[in-house]
């Protein structure tokens, strides 16, 4: 299982739980990589539940690890996205169209989970309705304090900003509106004086 | 009395200077010898003739250097005024509370004509004289919030106030502690306190949250914060840390009296009438150590809180790597005499410094 315990941290960083099913006339799901685990055995929980949902699955790294267990699941709809940019049009285009009900599952890295949570919440979706379970990577999705550039998949601390090249210290501090954790230049006060990268956890 | 305006600056030769005057006011923090964080909120009714607590919206000789010194931030940077789409009508409302009370606390400075809602606003040490009407976005040159608050010291969050939780969907920060609102906008009370050490621990947050959900219209609160500054520079922003955090290492104990700075926060909350939200200005005084400690009182006490302040709220505002040094420097000012009770210097019956 791809499963990791967050030890406790500030009340800004946001805590997952573990999908369960709930009752609902329309479900939409949303995964990445290892996040098709909790797909998985949330489909294993509810009878019937996969004819009333709505899979939207990035494998990410995981390649085809997941995709054909996924598919028989014979859920209502089911889409694979290269990519959660390529995805997030027809994120949107399910939400808009979402009755009152509609329960939203996310599962997997915290960057997809964040970033589909917000589009959820903006579409007017009750944070009642939505459950997170994290699957997999706990790569971090950072924003840059300085530039306002979003680095993806942040697996050190420090790391290097994208967009501006400064380093970065990675901190707990979350904004859901960016879905983003804060990145603020490491060596302000001693400049060229770079710890050497950590990995985030280890 | 009338204001001389200082003419300075809060960035490259930092020509800003206080008076006399704006010394003697200045709104020291520590009503004892030591520091803890507490809910230390009490009702903004004034205060003595003269203190920067006497008016709603205290306006000082900084004014119309801290009024072109948010210009420049914000033309460098316009992230730093937003309000989310729901929070226009609070900013009528901040608007309104800063006209009003200008106009009524300073008439020799500011004028509020009001024809139904047809509006002259007259600001005379800027020299704005602007006819608008209130609540038409399009007879003013940018948002209410925006607009009164380039002509208001010190930053401004707007918080909506829905479920018994506040929010912070709308603001003006450019003089700030090392805070982003770009970052922070859109959070509830618990989310952007969250990077505070201890006082989650210690249940403050919660108290203060139930205080602030309880401010009425016309009974303001306030209280005061405090951090340390190296430069009198107002725009310490983590969008600039990059750019300033070098200046916390140019400290010498020969220039640590002229360039290490007390920064104080008056903080206050209004109710506002027509959204509910809550308004809090956050005014920021700056003072020079070698200013503080031409206050006896001010001296001994300032040594003594440094000395003692538990290394996580020195970490937390970021001076802990400064710390001996400005013992070094303030324990000159710490002969050990007794101090008395309260924040006020207290010139005349403190005894001066017995060394
Ligand atoms: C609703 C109005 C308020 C707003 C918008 C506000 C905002 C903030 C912000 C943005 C910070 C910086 C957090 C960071 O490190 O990123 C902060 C710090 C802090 N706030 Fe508030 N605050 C408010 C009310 C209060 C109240 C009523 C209290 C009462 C106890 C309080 C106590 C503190 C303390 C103790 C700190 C740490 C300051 C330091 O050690 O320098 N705040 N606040």
């Amino acid at each position: 299982m791809s499963t990791f315990q967050f030890p406790p941290s500030i009340r800004s960083r946001p805590v997952y739980g573990t999908l369960a099913p709930r009752p609902g006339k329309a479900h939409l799901m949303i995964a990445d990589a290892e996040g098709a685990e909790a797909i998985l055995s949330l489909a294993g929980q509810g009878p019937g539940l996969m004819a009333k949902t709505h899979v939207i699955y990035i494998p990410k790294g995981t390649g085809e690890t997941y995709v054909d267990q996924l598919r028989a699941l014979k859920s209502a709809q089911f889409y694979t996205g290269p990519t959660y940019a390529a995805s997030v049009q027809r994120i949107r285009r399910v939400l808009s169209d979402a009755h009152m009900g509609l329960q939203v599952y996310l599962a997997g890295t915290e960057g997809l989970m964040g970033q589909a949570e917000a589009e959820a919440i903006a579409a007017g979706i009750p944070h009642s309705a939505i459950q997170t379970e994290h699957r997999g990577s706990v790569a971090r999705r950072m924003q840059c304090v300085h530039c306002k550039g979003i680095t993806e998949d942040v697996m050190t601390d420090p790391f290097t900003c994208a967009h501006c090249g400064l380093n970065l210290f990675v901190r707990d501090h979350y904004s859901r509106r960016l879905a983003a954790f804060q990145g603020v230049c490491v060596d302000a006060e001693d400049p060229g004086n770079v710890p050497e990268p950590r990995e985030l956890y280890s | 009395m009338t204001i001389q305006f200082n003419d300075e600056t809060f960035r490259d030769d930092y020509s800003f200077r206080n008076s006399d005057r704006a010394i003697k006011r200045f709104p020291f923090p520590f009503h004892e010898d030591s520091y803890m964080y507490s809910v230390n909120m009490e009702q903004h009714r004034g205060g003595p003739s003269g203190s920067v607590y006497e008016k709603r919206f205290d306006v000082d000789e900084h004014y119309l250097s801290e009024m072109r010194d948010r210009a420049i931030v914000l033309a460098e940077d316009p992230l730093r005024c937003q309000s989310l789409p729901h929070m226009t009508l609070a900013g009528w409302d901040t608007l309104e509370l800063i006209m009003v009370s200008k106009s009524e606390d300073y008439p020799d400075l500011f004028e509020l004509h009001r024809d139904g809602s047809r509006w002259r606003w007259v600001n005379k040490p800027m020299g704005i004289d602007h006819t608008f009407t209130f609540l038409d976005e399009t007879t003013l040159p940018c948002g209410p919030l925006e607009y009164i608050t380039r002509q208001a010291q010190g930053d401004y969050a707007v918080l909506d106030q829905r479920g018994d939780m506040l929010y912070m969907d709308a603001g003006m920060v450019t003089t700030q502690a090392d805070w982003s609102l770009d970052f922070d906008i859109g959070m509830d009370f618990f989310e952007w306190h969250a990077p505070v050490p201890l006082a989650h621990e210690m249940g403050i947050f919660k108290r203060a949250l139930k205080f602030l959900l309880n401010v009425q219209q016309g009974a303001p609160a306030r209280r005061l914060n405090w951090t340390m500054t190296v430069n009198p520079l107002l725009d310490t922003s983590p969008e600039n840390y990059h750019k300033w955090g070098i200046q916390k290492t140019t400290l010498t104990p020969e220039n640590i009296g002229a360039k290490q700075h007390l920064r104080v926060e008056l903080q206050t909350f209004y109710r506002l009438p027509r959204s509910n939200a809550l308004l809090f200005p956050i005014r920021c005084y700056l003072i020079a150590f070698q200013d503080i400690v031409s206050v006896p009182k001010w001296g001994r006490r300032l040594h003594r809180v440094v000395r003692d302040l538990p290394d996580e709220l020195a970490t937390y505002k970021g001076f802990i790597a400064n710390r001996p040094m400005m013992l070094d420097y303030l324990s000159q000012y710490d002969d050990g005499l007794p101090t008395s009770p309260g924040v006020w210097p207290d010139l005349e019956t403190e005894p001066p410094l017995q060394r």
